[in-house]
């Protein structure tokens, strides 16, 4: 902020000093010039546009009545199959997401290559779609469940590493320098001084992740990777609606019934 | 800390076992995993070194899901914003907040390539469905995370700005906006970094961006130009972050703010 | 039970004047028992009784932040009690409110707080863009000379110390150029010292801006030091309305009840 004396002795005042003024503009000139360049470059096609009301009303009336009756045969299993895939998958997550969430944390590791690697680690990790690994990991695995876990685990450790780091870096140095002072060695420190501050983070990001990886197990079987996304491309490709919206629901519901599930432990543990 | 130790085990127990049971029951076999790895080394074998096959392909895809994050994010903030402060409780009446909460709920609650696939049923295929989706996830997130903010602010200040006798924009602009302006910017920069991971993804189903030329990549096994599409998405997304990271750094200044 | 204020304080006729106010938050408990005041254009007036006795909730009224049940608030001759929508908003510029926690905007500067008491009368989109008239800014920068608060223009409300707040709230409701400054508690939140001194800085503030000033306050030494006038509430009514100089013990009594604090 800036306060200037002009001639006439009266102040003025600004909000911002020049060169805020100028990172502001900056960034307000460039988000425009983005969306504008954006939407003068996008295709859009008028005939599609304008049958779009009518595609979509469309779409409704196959999906309704919603195929209950598809339910157990063809939707239960693969339901389950999924909230597996998600519970491993967060499982195997954490467990390899821990250590590079240490790896990551300057304060617990200080040693800036390290720090490096783990954060290009977990960068790769999250900027990989978890769709994305599930096409990698079935082109390994082949398709089917042990595809669908891996890409779920592999594209977690990314979130849980790099939030974990952030918690560890913001804990306090008092009870860290305490161990130090009293010379104990860096498995000591990290046990005593940083785990228990990090502790309530690291259920609550586990927690979230897991509640953000029922949703994603659900669509990788578009790419054969297992679960219930299987039996919505099976039944997109027959082109049966009602079955689609059978298998939407389910999945709305499951996804429900976790968040449910998730804000109850929160209650307890946090 | 020392005294429920026989909990903990039992819980390192409950989870050992139940990681043997889902494995079973997801057709789990050492024998397969094996094989898998070694089809995983000569996988990665094909993907090294990365080739960029069809250079026109990937810029076009790579600027394709760039502008698809863009707009989704701007038109998404625009109407989330009207949507998030209607659904704040403490400041709107349970009729005008409810029905809020709910559009806001129903934004959430689907995938991002579910929500892609209907909208291309309904405009084709191209970049106007990925847009449109990311929209719905925008709302969804901003709205929800705009709503709490607002619920959190201290009404006493907003007491203090009424009191001056200031109409309603008024009050909103003095007593509320500088108290949710600097979360704002925080899940806003995350809202444009995730629905730039989403863009690259949403082509999988035909919604435009460089998801499309992916997986036509991966279809044709063409693997080293998939590894060399994987890696321009890590940097585009990397840089996105930074970028994120940057405008935050000159929206929120912290404390004292220096005189001239 | 009303009065007019003391012979002394100059200018005729009254700034405010309240008459009949009940207020029951809960049906059939009245906070406010029929409250007759008249306040004149100038002079501090402080009013004190025990916690939950209706102080607050009188002032709150005045200003319309809490609504009455019944009775009339007669402001600019105008029921504020009555009014609406812009009315009631332009009544409200010309009442200033002091309050017991500051209520800054903290995340905003010492300026754009000043400023704020000028929101009653800039359009919503020069708001956003602070483009306010240079006139209000020369009044800002006078202002914060006059409470003491020179070069804080460009700090951050939440940087500031207890009493630095309340001088930035007193300027702020100065800012307003109001004919009437209400304090809710104004030093209930700051020590010995720094009370004092907020307390001097109303009573010159009000002086010099010719202002009405009623003030609640609990702190009876306090009260004594600076009023022109006081008026004790026990139970939801005026039990006691003069100067200073009339509050005897016995009239402590009745309106904070029982003896040992006396002592």
């Amino acid at each position: 902020m800036s306060m200037v004396f002009d001639g006439a002795g009266t102040r003025t005042w600004k909000r911002f000093t020049p060169r805020q003024r100028i990172a502001r503009f900056a960034i307000y000139l460039a988000l425009v010039a983005g969306i504008v360049a954006s939407a003068r470059s996008v295709e859009v096609i008028p005939e599609f546009l304008i049958d779009a009301p009518a595609q979509m009303q469309d779409l409704f009336k196959r999906m309704w009545p919603i195929a209950w009756a598809h339910y157990p045969r063809g939707v239960h299993d693969s339901l389950v199959e999924t909230l597996h895939i998600a519970t491993l998958g967060t499982i195997l997550a954490v467990a390899m997401a821990l250590p590079v969430g240490v790896m990551a944390a300057h304060n617990v590791v200080p040693f800036k290559p390290l720090n490096y690697l783990a954060k290009l680690i977990l960068v790769a990790s999250r900027s990989v779609n978890s769709l994305v690994w599930a096409l990698l990991f079935v082109a390994i695995f082949g398709p089917g469940a042990l595809a669908g876990t891996l890409a779920i685990a592999f594209r977690s450790i990314g979130f849980v590493g790099k939030l974990f780091g952030e918690a560890l870096e913001e804990s306090h140095r008092g009870t860290i320098e305490a161990l130090e002072a009293s010379g104990a060695p860096w498995r000591s420190r990290f046990a005593w001084g940083y785990w228990p501050q990090v502790e309530p983070a690291f259920w609550s990001i586990a927690l979230f992740r897991w509640d953000i990886n029922v949703r994603e197990s659900a669509v990788l079987g578009l790419v054969g990777a297992g679960g219930i996304g299987m039996a919505l491309d099976t039944a997109m490709n027959l082109f049966q609606w009602d079955r689609v919206a059978m298998v939407l629901f389910a999945i709305f519901a499951v996804v429900v019934i976790a968040e449910i599930a998730v804000t109850q432990i929160r209650k307890r543990i946090l | 800390m020392i005294a429920p130790r026989w909990g903990f085990r039992l819980g390192w127990v409950a989870l050992a076992a139940y990681v043997a049971y889902a494995l079973a029951r997801l057709d789990f076999s050492w024998p397969r995993f094996v094989t898998g790895l070694d089809n995983g080394a000569r996988f990665i074998a094909r993907m090294i070194p990365p080739r960029i096959a069809q250079p026109d392909s990937l810029a076009n895809g790579l600027l394709e899901s760039l502008q698809i994050a863009v707009l989704a994010s701007f038109i998404g903030i625009l109407i989330a914003l009207p949507i998030g402060l209607l659904a704040a409780r403490n400041l709107m009446p349970p009729w005008v907040s409810w029905p809020a909460r709910a559009l806001i709920a129903l934004a959430r609650s689907f995938h991002p390539v579910i929500v892609a696939i209907v909208f291309v049923k309904a405009v084709g295929f191209g970049a106007i469905a990925g847009i449109c989706a990311l929209v719905v996830g925008s709302v969804g997130f901003i709205g929800k995370l705009f709503a709490e903010a607002i619920e959190e602010i201290s009404l006493k200040q907003v007491e203090a700005v009424r009191a001056t006798g200031a109409s309603f924009l008024n009050v909103i602009t003095f007593g509320v906006m500088p108290q949710v302006f600097g979360r704002f910017i925080g899940f806003a920069t995350y809202q444009l970094d995730s629905n730039l991971r989403n863009s690259t993804m949403v082509g999988i189903v035909g919604a435009g961006g460089i998801g499309g030329t992916l997986f036509s990549a991966f279809q044709r096994f063409d693997y080293d130009f998939v590894a060399a599409i994987l890696l321009s998405i890590i940097g585009l997304i990397f840089a996105g972050e930074v970028l994120a990271a940057w405008v935050r750094g000159v929206f929120l200044a912290r404390g004292k703010v220096e005189e001239e | 039970m009303s009065r007019l204020a003391p012979e002394g304080t100059p200018g005729g006729g009254s700034a405010l004047a309240v008459r009949g106010l009940v207020k029951e938050y809960v049906r059939g408990k009245r906070v406010l028992d029929g409250i007759d005041l008249e306040f004149a254009p100038a002079g501090l007036t402080a009013v004190i009784g025990p916690s939950g006795t209706g102080k607050s909730t009188l002032l709150r009224c005045v200003n319309r932040l809490v609504d009455p049940t019944a009775g009339e608030i007669l402001f600019g001759g105008r029921d504020i009690a009555r009014l609406h929508g812009r009315e009631l908003r332009e009544a409200r510029r010309e009442i200033g409110m002091v309050f017991q926690e500051y209520n800054l905007v903290e995340r905003l500067t010492v300026m754009e707080n000043l400023l704020s008491g000028r929101l009653g009368y800039v359009p919503a989109f020069k708001a956003w863009l602070r483009r306010f008239p240079p006139a209000d800014i020369d009044r800002a920068f006078e202002l914060l000379d006059q409470v003491g608060l020179a070069g804080f223009a460009n700090q951050r409300a939440d940087a500031l110390s207890g009493g630095q707040r309340q001088r930035v709230g007193i300027a702020r409701a100065v800012m307003q150029q109001p004919r009437l400054l209400l304090a809710d508690e104004p030093t209930s939140s700051l020590d010995p010292k720094t009370s004092v001194e907020i307390m001097e800085l109303m009573r010159n503030v009000g002086r010099e801006h010719r202002l009405a000033v009623i003030v609640n306050m609990h702190d009876v030494e306090l009260a004594r030091r600076f009023a022109d006038r006081i008026v004790g509430m026990s139970l939801g009514k005026v039990v006691y309305d003069g100067p200073p100089a009339g509050l005897t013990d016995p009239q402590l009594r009745s309106i904070y009840g029982g003896e040992s604090w006396l002592a």
